[in-house]
């Protein structure tokens, strides 16, 4: 700030961010320490018998629930963007009567506990036969993303100046022209942001997955490692890996996209 | 916010009268038909609030009230009983420790997270070198998958084999049960919900800090306020509204905290760890004779608990825009 930058506090940051950052440092860890050694007292502090036996485990078992995420993520961020993307044009520009109410509605939309909306969608999923599909689990995992959806879209868009709207109306372009050729381009930052949360919310879905997709036959990778701890309780080298493997898009988000990232927590200010 | 809005409000009022002047055959058409183009932009988000917000909403008080059981369920001819099960909740052993619970798993994640969050964006506003590096791994709890947390954490707390275990046996005091043992399992979920909610509130409140002014921290300084004052009286007074939205917030999002509490204990042992959201998920899910009914009641009570917080933070929030 004033060009002093004094070092020590460095080493304090360092230090503190070490503290924060040992459980995901001792996930790692045990990932990597043989079954032999994982009941060991008092445990090894660094990997100095590393192996690679949990992440074997990892590609042998847990590859298609990987898969089935990944599925889903990109199936929840494709209807996320498509159903907030406009309704956020449409809040930030159009100015439609009415969108006061709509504003607080998406608001309180994002308070229910998804605990809550899961047991209204078992109801639903049952009664029409959709248990166990992967859309259905889709579906309510985009309900976590929506409101935010068209929060962070609005807030994005009521800063594109209306002069480049007009000029295409005045071009003759229809609203949905302007939209599509002229305010999504522009928007490309929000769209990023929102992508990547709502890829990670369903990525990181438990709630929906197990009450939802629990009996389908492609299961999600979160509800694959909540059946490891359960099934086994000696190989957590496998847990463990497979906990790294499922870190893997956070990690990847917070390299790529890291402004995004604290934008997106400002902005939006919510997390399941 | 509210000043980028009037301004382009403004503008877009601007715009109207001279696209009407351009349009003179039809001088009343734009407004209408622009409230027909936003209304159409809108259909999509309005039909999937009703179909896939509401709709599951009102089958969740609807199961509330009706007395479901696994063959009613299917067959849809559940008898109505109005609001037995609520005081059937109400009366259940569980409903006491449950509300505890949950009061006290918000309260002290809450507490913990907000000065932990405070201290550190106070400290990272410093701006030394790395502080932006060190400020985004500070983001990695927030972001993992919350099994991931939770399973991590499970096994750092496993009674023979944690290693939290090891380090208090390595300072020779005695290890804790802390996942098994009743004294220690909410403690334990709290710990790791402390964790888990850091960043976010480190987040907001560094942002909070950015945007007062340095002129301030000078003025301060050349009065001869030391660190502490300038902490109390310039930051703290004036990061209030800051504070007031990000522990309303906090409110509403710890009430519904779910996966990391059944992970790491299912509320056990016996109702030690049992909240809210625990207690309505065991209900509804984790039997083999799911007591639907009851389970909605519980999560009817929880979304009005976490709705009053809610309105309180929508309330400040209104409050603070117009200021």
């Amino acid at each position: 700030m004033n060009g002093r930058r004094p070092w020590w506090k460095t080493v304090v940051g360092v230090v503190l961010t070490l503290i924060m950052l040992f459980p995901v440092y001792w996930m790692i860890n045990v990932s990597l320490t043989p079954t032999s050694l994982m009941r060991k007292s008092p445990p090894d502090l660094f990997p100095i018998h590393a192996t690679f036996e949990g992440y074997q485990a990892v590609l042998d078992q847990q590859l298609p629930y990987l898969a089935t995420s990944l599925l889903v993520g990109l199936g929840t961020v494709v209807l996320t963007v498509a159903i907030s993307a406009p309704a956020a044009y449409s809040l930030a520009k159009l100015r439609p009567r009415g969108r006061g109410a709509l504003n607080f509605v998406l608001l309180i939309a994002q308070m229910i506990p998804g605990i809550i909306m899961a047991m209204g969608f078992y109801a639903i999923y049952l009664n029409l036969g959709i248990l166990n599909t992967v859309w259905g689990l889709i579906i309510a995992d985009s309900t976590i993303a929506v409101p935010f959806g068209v929060l962070i879209f609005s807030a994005f868009m009521a800063g594109i100046p209306d002069e480049l709207m007009n000029a295409a109306k005045i071009d003759g372009a229809s609203t949905w022209r302007t939209f599509r050729s002229i305010v999504l381009p522009v928007s490309r930052n929000s769209i990023v942001t929102v992508s990547l949360f709502a890829f990670l919310w369903a990525w990181s879905d438990f709630v929906f997955a197990s009450t939802l997709n629990s009996g389908g036959s492609m299961q999600t990778i979160t509800l694959g490692i909540y059946r490891y701890i359960g099934n086994n309780n000696q190989e957590w080298n496998a847990i463990m890996a497979t906990a790294v493997v499922a870190s893997i898009p956070a990690a990847v988000l917070l390299v790529l996209a890291q402004r995004y990232v604290a934008a997106g927590v400002t902005a939006g200010a919510v997390k399941d | 916010m509210t000043t980028t809005q009037t301004a382009s409000r403004s503008t877009a009022g601007r715009a109207g009268g001279t696209a009407r002047a351009a349009v003179s055959s039809v001088p009343r058409r734009p407004r209408r038909r622009g409230q027909w183009a936003a209304w159409a932009f809108l259909a999509p988000v309005v039909i999937y609030l009703v179909v896939f917000y509401a709709y599951p909403l009102y089958r969740n008080v609807e199961l509330s009230v009706r007395d479901y059981t696994v063959r009613s369920f299917v067959m849809g001819d559940a008898p109505f009983v109005g609001l037995d099960n609520y005081v059937k909740v109400l009366q259940d052993p569980t409903f006491g420790p449950a509300f505890w619970h949950t009061g006290v798993f918000t309260l002290v994640s809450i507490a913990f997270q907000f000065t932990i969050g405070l201290a550190l964006a106070v400290f990272f506003h410093h701006n030394f070198r790395l502080s932006g590096t060190l400020r985004a791994l500070f983001l990695v709890p927030w972001l993992l998958p919350l099994i991931v947390s939770a399973s991590t954490w499970s096994w750092m707390l496993n009674s023979d084999s944690g290693v939290v275990n090891a380090a208090l046996e390595a300072f020779g005091l005695p290890g804790i049960n802390w996942l098994t043992s009743p004294d220690w399992a909410l403690t334990s979920v709290i710990i790791a919900n402390i964790w888990i909610g850091i960043p976010f509130n480190l987040v907001i409140l560094y942002s909070g800090l950015q945007n007062i002014p340095s002129e301030l921290y000078e003025a301060a300084a050349i009065d001869g306020a030391n660190g502490w004052q300038r902490f109390w009286r310039v930051t703290f007074p004036l990061l209030r509204p800051v504070s007031a939205i990000t522990l309303l917030l906090g409110l509403v999002y710890t009430l519904k905290v779910f996966d990391i509490i059944w992970i790491m204990t299912r509320g056990g042992p016996g109702t030690a760890s049992t909240t809210f959201a625990t207690w309505s998920y065991q209900l509804g899910f984790a039997s083999t004779l799911p007591d639907f009914s009851p389970a909605a009641a519980v999560g009817n009570l929880l979304i009005i608990l976490a709705l009053v917080f809610g309105f309180v933070y929508i309330y400040t929030q209104r409050k603070q825009d117009i200021a």
